[in-house]
């Protein structure tokens, strides 16, 4: 089996992350629970994955990042935790319906909602968000790196605008992390998810709040701390991280991080594997390859379709007859379907691991090639 | 019946802090170990820092951020 679906999830995780997960069920107690040794030991795994991962998205301070379950978590509490009635939000047409469901559930309470257009590359201009931005805008909401076409966004860039107008600028990095070298300090909210770039378990994630910005958290609870207190901590992490925390996937992704911060080529690898499947890919009669995929900036995804072929009848081919994992269909991102013409059809996402290989990439690249000739035969 | 002893004790708002606290007084060897927030000093809940009294100005040197430092014999 070929496993090129890695933009949905990874499936081969780095050597230990299975043994740290098995080691925490084992062993870890309910952190933040207690002062005996299992749970300690889980407050310690915790802390230490929390400083991980503030030196991955370089930031001095690991209370800055909350652990939660997913990036759709995250941005569900970075979009409902900010926003309220009479509130101005911009976003943009490459969204995950993790960020478009969110804002259109605040727009039915209030909230005023923008869209920017994206045009047949999936390609925005940032030149429309400072045109966008009203009195009353709150908040940004920005892709980092599309989940569609792999195309990525200048944040620095985005943060100089969002700065100069003291609106936040609420990350989706879903496909970014793990991918390429990410610098949270550009936002004010990130928010991001343990199992896909990063290699680890399904069901955690993270966001990132810079000091000063005001969440109000979706979830309250227990905390292990200030336990007569009526009203939840404010302060981070414990603000968002309320009822106890997996500690097991936490154990999976610390021994993940382990492996990414001490891996040199990490980020070269899966770039190196998708411009070559992009090569091998490119010269197909009939093959339409999506996105700037020649942009500078891209994470380790390529969609693409074949003349005549739906993309779902592609997908389950590449499956059925060349045991090749790809994902079909919208990815969850309706507008930039739309954008790029392929809301009826949807496309064939082919999404590298550092795990894959130089010959899974011209195996898949070879089934494109003999799956076209067919078509247009 | 256990004799009690004076200790230095230090609370914190996070356990995040609480557990910076045991890095780097375990990394830097300085003796102490995380306990139960004492009732003595609060009926929440929590993790405290708790050293000999000797030991009370070099934690509060290496410790970064912590609530308050208390006296108690316990």
């Amino acid at each position: 089996m070929i496993y090129l679906d890695n933009a949905a999830t990874t499936l081969k995780k780095p050597p230990g992350v299975a043994r740290a997960m098995v080691k925490a069920l084992e062993s870890a107690g309910n952190p933040s629970r207690g002062a005996h040794e299992p749970s300690l030991a889980a407050s310690r795994l915790v802390y230490d994955t929390r400083i991980k991962l503030a030196e991955l998205l370089k930031t001095d301070d690991p209370a800055r990042i909350a652990f939660t379950y997913n990036s759709t978590d995250s941005l569900n509490m970075a979009i409902k935790g900010t926003l309220k009635k009479g509130d101005h939000v911009i976003t943009t047409e490459t969204e995950h319906n993790s960020v478009l469901r969110p804002l259109y559930e605040t727009e039915k309470a209030g909230v005023e909602l923008t869209i920017i257009k994206a045009d047949k590359k999936g390609l925005w201009d940032v030149g429309e968000l400072e045109k966008a931005i009203k009195p009353n805008t709150r908040a940004a909401v920005i892709n980092h790196s599309s989940n569609v076409t792999g195309n990525t966004v200048d944040l620095a860039k985005i943060s100089e605008i969002t700065k100069k107008h003291g609106i936040l600028l609420i990350v989706d990095g879903s496909q970014s992390v793990g991918s390429f070298p990410v610098d949270v300090n550009a936002a004010d909210i990130f928010c991001f998810t343990g199992h896909k770039g990063l290699m680890g378990p399904q069901g955690v994630g993270g966001i990132y709040v810079r000091e000063g910005v005001d969440l109000s958290p979706l979830r309250t609870g227990g905390s292990g701390i200030h336990s007569r207190d009526k009203v939840h901590p404010q302060e981070m992490p414990d603000a968002l991280e309320a009822g106890t925390l997996n500690v097991h996937g936490i154990a999976g992704l610390n021994a993940a991080l382990d492996f990414i911060l001490n891996t040199e080529d990490i980020y070269e690898k899966k770039a190196n594997l998708a411009d070559e499947f992009c090569r091998r890919i490119c010269d197909i009669k009939g093959l339409t390859v999506y996105g700037d995929i020649y942009g500078k900036s891209r994470s380790a995804v390529i969609s693409v379709n074949i003349e005549g072929l739906p993309s779902d009848i592609l997908c389950d081919r590449l499956w059925t007859e060349y045991n090749i994992c790809t994902r079909a269909g919208l990815h969850c991102a309706p507008l930039m379907h739309k954008a790029l013409g392929t809301l009826e059809w949807g496309v064939v996402r082919f999404s590298f691991s550092y795990f894959n290989t130089s010959e899974e990439v011209k195996a898949a690249a070879k089934a494109l090639g003999d799956l076209a000739r067919e078509a247009a035969k | 019946m256990r004799e009690k002893k004076l200790y230095a004790i230090f609370t914190f708002s996070r356990t995040v802090d609480a557990m910076a606290a045991e890095k780097i007084c375990t990394e830097e060897k300085v003796p102490g170990r995380l306990i139960p927030l004492p009732t003595a000093i609060s009926a929440q809940c929590g993790l405290a820092w708790r050293t000999e009294p000797e030991y009370r100005e070099l934690c509060q040197s290496k410790i970064l951020k912590y609530d308050s430092i208390y006296s108690l014999k316990m």
